[in-house]
């Protein structure tokens, strides 16, 4: 297969790579080389400053806030996300009644409960954070008129309107619409686990908890771990930034309460024209980004499994 | 014991006293077989747990297509309550006044255009990186790959810049363009660990026979690769169907996708207190994509969570 082959990799390489190099590589390389110049977007005039911009960064409130709450969500988002899908992902698979034989059985109606569980995933964020917000609303909302109507009326939060809930509020909404997405995706791995462990397991007396610990667990670590990555990636990325974006007012607020690292990026480059420092604010996105991505390899790292 | 810290137990939803009782009898009876109790107790409290959830999931979504049909006084002042009658008005005030048959207009040509781009120019590079050995081919894969993890907010400051500067800065090709730069990590990461699966032999065979590379490519190798092509086309339809952060950005004018059509309609709505119109519009741009996964529920499924799975 030598005849013309390099002709047609370059012929088939070109476009797609020469858009994303354009709209995708070279922009990342700029942004990295404004975050040391003073450029404020609206000139093209600009020079360089070395590490101003880094020492400002230091030595700002909003910056380390929006740090803060970045690091929440990619901490506590996943592992709440995850923990809620591994659970019910496991009611689904095995806590069905026993039927003749088996030693473990799906729930009655599991295929009805994924479908159910999957219907935010296929919704935008907007229309998912448009619809809390008026869930949310304190007066004439969802969640405050259920509050009342059982009791509770005296505890009515503005939700999003109060620094202490509002960005919790904001995370309780990004776990609504990602956890099924892992409830389905965990459920096609037990799935995929022979029913012969779980026999002989309970064979030897253990019991189904243990089960969960000692092969459900370990035999879906790969899956946990990618799915890990990608919810650290959302919760630092495009959906926090949407979420925040649309819910809080301000948007950020209250007082920066729910402000988060890609919101603060918008927000320095395209009201506060500010360019140069956002791409620093930015930088200091990627470096958790990266961190993150490291630290789950290197802790999820283990021997593969193979069944 | 890493295995220990993370699972469930921690999770606020999980009461103590629904999990003991499930766990000691299951232990007694774990030998025999046939109806016991263990089943039971455990059916029951996971019947229990997964229908809160179901309605935790399913409710605000009724609420929402509810209220859409409700006039403004009720909307505030009796959230639970029934509609007194239908008031379809919400609807048609919303489809022409509130924009949003344009919003759907804009957002159906840029997504169409960007999926279809996505789609040729990602299997283009993805066949040629998975079948092919020359200098870098490596290095290019993972400049591709590498794009997934990085936070798109910071590229999209200079390239803000970069885009009003080639003038496609609020253009419907701008945005379009954007869209298919973003989206060829995955689909070239998906692709070219789907090409790497097909049977060289029939390409081999194909090439034998006096096709060209580029023939073979379109008129063998892209039709076995449909399987592939269909999960991921999803994967992308959905990601750019409901895309918000590259629109906010780019295309920021007086046009805009349906994402910014509806924040745009709270927030302006908002203040003038037409709720009906809003949710009637909130419920438009949902039920087309819920109708959509209902009837092709597994495909979804399989196109979203393929990528995970590997």
């Amino acid at each position: 297969m030598q005849h013309g082959k390099y002709r047609f990799i370059v012929g088939f390489l070109v476009a797609p790579l020469a858009l994303y190099a354009i709209f995708v590589i070279w922009p990342f390389i700029q942004s990295i080389y404004y975050s040391f110049t003073d450029w404020t977007g609206l000139s093209p005039d600009f020079k360089m400053v070395g590490f101003d911009n880094y020492t400002r960064l230091l030595h700002d409130d909003i910056f380390w806030k929006s740090l803060q709450h970045s690091v929440i969500f990619v901490v506590l988002l996943p592992l709440v996300t995850l923990s809620l899908a591994l659970f019910f992902a496991f009611m689904l698979n095995v806590g069905g009644r026993r039927r003749k034989g088996a030693a473990v059985a799906g729930v009655r109606g599991s295929g009805f409960y994924k479908i159910a569980y999957f219907f935010p995933q296929v919704l935008s964020v907007t229309i998912v954070a448009l619809l809390f917000r008026f869930i949310y609303n304190p007066s004439g909302g969802l969640l405050n008129s259920a509050l009342d109507a059982i009791g509770l009326g005296s505890f009515q939060p503005q939700w999003l309107g109060d620094p202490t809930w509002a960005l919790w509020a904001v995370m309780a909404v990004l776990v609504w619409s990602t956890v099924g997405f892992f409830v389905v995706l965990f459920s096609a791995g037990m799935a995929s686990i022979p029913k012969d462990f779980y026999e002989a397991a309970l064979l030897d007396g253990a019991s189904r908890i243990t089960t969960f610990f000692k092969i459900t667990l370990p035999l879906l670590w790969d899956t946990i771990q990618s799915g890990w990555v990608y919810m650290g990636i959302l919760a630092l990325g495009a959906e926090a930034f949407s979420a925040v974006n649309i819910m809080t007012v301000g948007p950020g607020g209250p007082d920066y309460s729910t402000t988060v690292l890609p919101l603060y990026v918008y927000q320095s480059a395209f009201r506060d024209a500010n360019a140069a420092y956002a791409t620093t604010i930015g930088v200091a996105l990627l470096i958790v980004t990266l961190l993150f991505a490291a630290i789950v390899m290197r802790l999820g790292r283990r021997d593969r499994l193979e069944y | 014991m890493k295995t220990t810290d993370t699972p469930p137990p921690a999770d606020p939803k999980t009461d103590a006293a629904g999990r003991i009782p499930g766990q000691r009898v299951g232990e007694q009876d774990a030998p025999d077989s046939g109806k016991s109790i263990s089943g039971s107790t455990l059916n029951v409290f996971s019947h229990g747990v997964l229908i809160i959830w179901a309605i935790m999931v399913v409710l605000p979504l009724l609420w929402a297509v509810m209220t859409s049909f409700k006039d403004d006084n009720s909307i505030l002042s009796t959230p639970w309550a029934l509609p007194d009658k239908l008031h379809f008005e919400n609807w048609s005030r919303a489809w022409s006044s509130a924009h949003m048959s344009e919003y759907f207009l804009n957002t159906i040509i840029v997504v169409g255009f960007s999926l279809v781009g996505t789609l040729v120019l990602g299997s283009m590079a993805a066949y040629v990186l998975a079948r092919f050995e020359f200098p870098g081919n490596r290095f290019i894969y993972f400049l591709f790959v590498g794009g997934m993890s990085f936070p798109i907010m910071l590229a999209l400051v200079p390239l803000f810049y970069v885009m009003n500067n080639m003038q496609l800065l609020n253009t419907i090709p701008g945005l379009i363009l954007a869209y298919i730069a973003y989206s060829l990590p995955f689909t070239v990461f998906f692709l070219t660990s789907f090409f790497r699966t097909l049977p060289s032999s029939i390409a081999e065979a194909a090439f034998v026979d006096g096709a060209s590379h580029t023939r073979t490519f379109f008129q063998i190798m892209l039709p076995m690769a449909k399987p592939g092509l269909i999960s991921v086309g999803i994967f992308n339809f959905l990601g750019q169907w409901n895309q918000y952060m590259l629109p906010t950005v780019l295309f920021n004018g007086d046009k805009k996708v349906l994402a910014q059509g509806l924040v745009e309609l709270a927030t302006s709505q908002g203040y003038k207190g037409d709720y009906s119109g809003l949710f009637a519009g909130l419920v438009m741009a949902m039920l087309p994509i819920l109708a959509a996964y209902i009837i092709f529920q597994r495909q979804v499924v399989q196109g979203l969570t393929a990528g995970a799975l590997k």
